[in-house]
């Protein structure tokens, strides 16, 4: 029996959350007492992944597989987790991840648990601790097919190095033309930015900005920070910024290990996206504001005094880094 | 084109999450029930297809008939008829199993559903429907055109967003930008009223046994007071992001 990982990468480099199913992955084959199995797919060079407990690594190269294909993916991992004798799959919770798991979880017969914040209570019975009703509260899973999928949720594990040797073994998985019945015929992505699903911190700005014209400042500080920029409902509803920014329930979830919202009161739907953020700063005019009741540090104060103070405090602090 | 819109049942976000039985049930007492958000999305997006391109809309919901009002609430909105599958939604696949079985019978071309529910956020009931029945499958679903047979649809991606081209039958697992906020619709008196006499079939369920079955809850160890820190002490704030916090 072994344990498998799905570690995705992009352009050929792995991100955090690759790094960290992988860290989870080695920590659930040790309570198992199984095996660690990471599968990359056009990854050329895998080293990183020995940083974090990848025992073996199955790597798949193949053109057709150049853009991300839910159903051609979930076919390659089936087979490998056939080939491995794998029992328990594991997969992130990236847009492609979640996309993803449903599909291997039936490929397989397996139950699947997503969201899932801890390595398994208990094998047999298999249990596992997940996030539901927008992070309001956990429940416990128990997994009741020989088969299992595990959507790891995102930043809830953390990174564990533990140096091991790598044993790398090369796949050619067999696949059909139905796997390719979905096409991508193009993609638009920002480059060069940090986006709210990588991100470490997330600087968010609400309707107490006043009007788009405010957001220079919030810019700054992101780019002081490294963080990725973000909004509330409202400001992506009235034309302010754009979707793509809006974080919240029917927004992008956010959790980052740091979001500071800047002029956003906290409505409950905005606090039920990004309530897992592990540390979360308020500045906002209204002491009553909800946001201070699930934030951990806050400042009552004008966020036109505020923030540019903050800039150049942080600005001092990186200074002297 | 046949459309079924997947709804489902969820407590309004404002509601207080309780749990009773030892913590092994979730308490609806005195919680409001709401047509899932994202589910709203999509029903209205699916309205757009029946007033522009004629299509027929079935709302389904696998569940008690304590979710009747929230399909009442759907067909207020504008769909055709209802289906209940007569069970408790237990798991994610036990659900998509129900909805297999529904889309079966009833031919649809187009299978429409919110990405997750806002209870159990799993996400997982509409790839396992399209897995079930090898249809094709696109998630984080936020524009679709159909034109005969064939499909584009645009998917929200880490930072971006990509198109897809694929063919009918096709699910989809949808969310806001599907259409916006504005254009979300709400029943009107004359929706309310024809809602009343539309159709709404009660189905039995097909056995499958559960592959996940929650043995209880846990509500998050209550926060620690928010530090409140003087605005003219804004370093103050740094200092504690760095060396308490530690994510700076």
């Amino acid at each position: 029996m072994s344990v498998l990982v799905f570690a995705d990468n992009s352009g050929g480099k792995f991100k955090k959350n690759a790094l960290e199913v992988t860290s989870y992955g080695k920590k659930v084959a040790e309570i198992a007492q199984s095996n660690l199995v990471v599968l990359t797919i056009n990854a050329s060079d895998v080293s990183e992944l020995s940083n974090f407990g990848a025992e073996k690594i199955i790597k798949v190269n193949d053109d057709k597989l150049k853009n991300f294909n839910a159903k051609a993916y979930a076919d390659v991992i089936k087979q490998v987790a056939l080939k491995e004798g794998s029992d328990t799959i594991i997969i992130d919770s990236s847009t492609d991840g979640i996309y993803l798991a449903p599909i291997v979880a039936v490929n397989l017969d397996a139950g699947y648990a997503s969201n899932t914040v801890s390595v398994p209570n208990s094998i047999a019975p298999f249990i596992v601790k997940r996030k539901v009703f927008s992070s309001k509260a956990f429940d416990h899973t128990e997994i009741k097919t020989t088969n299992k999928v595990i959507g790891l949720s995102k930043n809830s594990f953390g990174l564990v190095e533990n140096k091991v040797n790598t044993v790398e073994e090369e796949f050619s998985p067999s696949l059909s033309d139905k796997d390719f019945n979905v096409v991508v015929t193009s993609v638009e992505k920002t480059t060069g930015k940090v986006t709210i699903a990588d991100a470490d911190i997330v600087v968010s700005g609400g309707r107490g900005l006043k009007g788009p014209e405010n957001w220079g400042m919030i810019e700054e500080l992101t780019e002081v920070l490294g963080a990725a920029i973000a909004c509330s409902k409202p400001v992506a509803d009235l034309g302010w910024r754009p979707h793509s920014e809006h974080v919240g329930q029917t927004g992008k979830p956010v959790a980052s290990n740091l979001y500071i919202a800047i002029g956003i009161s906290g409505a409950i739907q905005h606090l039920a996206g990004v309530n897992s953020s592990k540390v979360k700063v308020v500045i906002n005019t209204d002491p009553e504001a909800p946001f201070f009741k699930a934030a951990d540090y806050g400042i009552v104060g004008d966020a036109f005094e505020v923030v540019p103070k903050l800039i150049e405090k942080l600005k001092e602090f990186k200074g002297n880094q | 084109m046949k459309i079924l819109v997947c709804i489902s049942h969820v407590p309004d976000t404002t509601s207080k999450i309780n749990f009773t039985e030892d913590n092994t049930k979730f308490d609806s007492n005195g919680v409001q029930f709401v047509i899932n958000p994202h589910d709203e999305f999509v029903l209205t997006r699916a309205m757009w297809f029946k007033e522009k391109q004629g299509a027929s809309i079935t709302v389904v919901n696998v569940g008690n008939i304590s979710t009747e009002p929230t399909l009442r609430k759907a067909l207020a909105i504008g769909a055709d008829d209802a289906i209940r599958v007569n069970t408790e939604a237990t798991d994610g696949f036990y659900v998509a199993k129900q909805l297999a079985e529904v889309i079966k019978n009833g031919g649809y071309d187009l299978i429409m559903a919110g990405k997750e529910s806002m209870d159990y956020n799993g996400g997982m009931v509409p790839g396992m429907t399209a897995s079930i029945l090898d249809y094709n499958f696109v998630n984080a679903c936020i524009g679709i055109e159909i034109e005969g047979n064939k499909a584009t649809v645009t998917r929200d991606i880490d930072g971006g967003k990509e198109i897809l081209s694929t063919e009918l039958p096709l699910v989809i697992g949808g969310q806001k930008g599907l259409v916006e906020d504005k254009d979300l619709r709400i029943p009107n008196m004359r929706g309310i009223m024809m809602a009343r006499k539309k159709p709404l079939k009660v189905v039995e369920p097909v056995d499958f046994d559960p592959t996940t079955v929650i043995t209880d809850f846990e509500k998050p160890t209550p926060k620690s007071n928010c530090k409140i820190i003087d605005a003219d002490k804004v370093e103050e704030l740094v200092d504690l992001l760095h060396n308490e916090a530690k994510v700076i």
